[in-house]
């Protein structure tokens, strides 16, 4: 892997995240902001069910014809003048773009914010080859300058304070006078502002992402509320997009479409505020824009996930609203999932690329509240899919020896039902004997996983299966 | 075999297919050619002074500004009032739009200079082609008539648009950009911009210039 993976630390990571007191303010941003805004949004579009249910069927059909409508776009980009070139992986998307900046000369590169050049390592390798990768997004900028990952794929920032970045810019921007004031967020957005201005118009190479690929006529589109990702494309002689192949889209019908979901789950907007579609170089006559445009489209695996159970991750257009409801991502940000995908589309993804050896405790950090799939705007089966990785697991043996026993002995019940009530029903009768007074354990054997953060409610007496015949009787009888 | 090539096989033998089946190939030429519609929200489907007002609504609710004049040559006066009512220089820079071009920029104080933008002006005033009213988003369009820096690169963007280009949804644009540029065809860049450049990256808490202009004025020309 081109990124090193903390992933399999993830419960070290999520320790350490929680007694974390500078990220658990940060997260509050989270939980406050994201969820209802979207919802607002929401509530002032009658059709957005039905555009959810659109938005889904475009990209099952695009899959489904996925080798024909690359086929489609590759002939349109070439049409209009632009180059298209193929990577199976992640070394060879970083070589065809390496290749690219020494042909264009270039010192720097400014690059949008692109979650696929996280995945191939791209800026640390640009610049072991003496390319200056220069991150354009506000977040992104400032991630780079603190050397991280991303904890969030629209919000890359989202883990730090204003104090924290204040800190970081005058560390980093020493030719400004020292004594300046940022004490309010504004002040370090035009702090930004001024410093990376100089660097869009010094550029040699733009790099930038892609939200989708139109095959239709050949067009990259990317969706900011910067602005930057436009700097970055249309200042330097060269446009590079990098863009992993189920970006593809039939039609700008189909994108318009797709795009009346995406911004409304991501910020809450009703649209971001640049949507820009991109076909070919500068025209003749044209007064700017690049005079080269390239396409990288990238596989990483993807590909072998077409035709299996995990094809509905493919969908996936990256708002974020699935992480912006997850109450494990509320509780441990981005950075404990230890790779560049966080939340449960990451806890999805990530074990895809990177392997479910090293990812496993990814969709095992899942309470299955069910809340990613509910948002989710393409409507992907997230939970279902987090618990074929714990089916995958398990088959090949990968989890603790507890673990493997624990669900063994689980099972042993379970296929025995009057075994397994009569057990449940002692147990739960023992332990509300045991504990009359109090209502909760402080600790109980095997269960310190639990009792070590919190008490364990004791039990009422019944058990669910009991509590279930019950009121199903009295609702037959009323 | 080539990257491309390898691709290409993967994705077939995921999918099971061979790639020449003539029932797929017909599928996707089909939806290429007649691109259909699928669900447009019914809020943009309103007509005459009802779309300019919903157009209006949407914009501000982005954060941009919006006056309206009655015909082309009122608008250098309207942009010299916005600049003067902000207390902005009278400079603009402008492509070379003829609809612009045929303005009365002399009977203003304003200082017009042409061309694509370097980084150095404050404000710049470009002629859109379009807008939707369902979002209150303008479509602009790339060349020498209407660069794209223009778009980005100026604190100020002041944008010019046509009550009668006002559409009511996306996909009436699109059949308007295919009019002009061909079915399959696009001009290099066509730009969505629906409010001034804004971020939310430091405490989620949303500021407006983060890299794009800090002000977005649109003029709505009733003709």
């Amino acid at each position: 892997m081109t990124v090193h993976a903390t992933s399999p630390q993830f419960k070290d990571n999520a320790a350490r995240a929680l007694a974390d007191e500078q990220l658990q303010r940060a997260l509050g941003n989270v939980k406050r902001g994201f969820i209802d805004k979207r919802q607002k949004a929401i509530d002032k579009l009658p059709e957005f069910e039905a555009l959810r249910d659109q938005a889904r069927d475009i990209k099952n059909h695009t899959l489904q014809h996925l080798d024909l409508y690359l086929e489609a776009y590759e002939q349109r980009v070439t049409a209009s003048g632009g180059h298209v070139h193929f990577a199976r992986t992640a070394e060879e998307a970083r070589e065809i773009i390496l290749t690219i900046c020494r042909a264009a000369g270039a010192q720097t590169v400014t690059k949008g914010k692109s979650m696929i050049a996280e995945e191939i390592g791209l800026n640390a390798f640009l610049e072991n080859h003496h390319v200056t990768p220069v991150e354009t997004d506000l977040g992104e900028y400032i991630i780079q300058l603190r050397n991280e990952m991303p904890s969030h794929i629209i919000a890359p920032a989202v883990h730090l304070n204003a104090t924290q970045v204040e800190q970081d810019f005058r560390r980093v921007h020493t030719h400004l006078e020292a004594g300046r004031d940022l004490s309010e967020p504004v002040q370090l957005l035009t702090e930004a502002r001024g410093v990376l201005r100089e660097r869009f118009l010094a550029a040699d190479v733009g790099i930038t992402g892609a939200n989708f690929l139109v095959a239709e006529t050949g067009t990259s589109i990317i969706v900011t509320n910067e602005g930057n990702g436009d700097l970055t494309q249309i200042l330097p002689k060269t446009h590079i997009v990098l863009a992993s192949i189920e970006k593809l889209v039939p039609t700008l019908e189909d994108v318009s479409g797709i795009l009346r979901v995406l911004a409304r789950s991501a910020t809450g907007q009703e649209m971001s505020v640049y949507t820009t579609f991109s076909t070919g170089p500068r025209r003749p006559g044209d007064a700017d824009g690049p005079e080269n445009y390239h396409v990288v489209i990238l596989d990483n695996g993807r590909t072998a996930m077409l035709g299996t159970a995990f094809e509905e991750m493919l969908r996936c257009i990256r708002c974020g609203a699935c992480m912006n409801h997850c109450p494990v991502y509320h509780a441990v940000g981005g950075h404990a999932y230890g790779w560049v995908y966080p939340g449960p589309m990451g806890a999805v993804l990530t074990p895809t690329l990177i392997g479910v050896d090293k990812a496993g405790h990814l969709p095992n950090a899942s309470t299955f509240c069910g809340r990613c799939e509910s948002v989710c705007p393409v409507r992907i089966p997230l939970p279902k899919l987090m618990r074929h990785w714990r089916e995958r697991e398990f088959e090949r043996h990968l989890q603790p020896a507890a673990v493997r026993y624990g669900v063994g002995f689980w099972a042993f019940f379970a296929r025995r039902p009057a075994l397994y009530r009569a057990a449940t029903r002692a147990a739960m009768g023992a332990l509300k004997l045991v504990n009359r007074e109090r209502g909760a354990f402080r600790w109980l054997p095997f269960t310190s996983g639990w009792t070590k953060h919190r008490d364990f409610p004791a039990p009422q007496g019944e058990t669910f299966q009991q509590r279930w015949a019950r009121e199903r009787g009295r609702r037959k009888a009323a | 075999m080539s990257a491309r090539d390898d691709i290409f096989a993967n994705i077939r033998r995921s999918l099971g297919v061979k790639g020449s089946e003539t029932i797929r190939r017909q599928l996707v030429t089909d939806r290429l050619e007649r691109s259909p519609r699928g669900v447009v929200p019914s809020r943009g489907q309103v007509q005459g002074e009802e779309r300019v007002a919903l157009f209006k609504t949407q914009a501000e609710a982005a954060l941009a500004t919006v006056t309206e004049v009655t015909s082309p040559g009122e608008v250098p006066q309207a942009i010299a009032e916005y600049l003067r009512n902000h207390n902005l220089p009278a400079t603009i820079r402008m492509g070379e739009d003829p609809r612009l071009a045929a303005m009365p920029w002399d009977e203003t104080a304003l200082e017009v200079s042409r061309g694509r933008s370097e980084g150095g002006d404050l404000n710049a005033v470009s002629h859109a082609f379009g807008g939707v009213a369902e979002t209150g988003s303008l479509v602009m369009v790339s060349g020498a008539d209407n660069p794209s820096t223009l778009n980005f690169l100026p604190d100020n963007h002041i944008v010019v648009v046509r009550a009668a280009d006002l559409a009511t949804d996306y996909e009436s644009v699109w059949q308007k950009v295919r009019f002009a540029f061909g079915k399959g065809g696009m001009p290099r860049t066509v730009n969505w911009i629906t409010g001034p450049s804004r971020s939310g990256d430091i405490e989620q808490t949303m500021l407006l210039g983060a890299h794009g202009p800090r002000r977005l004025h649109i003029v709505v020309v009733r003709d």
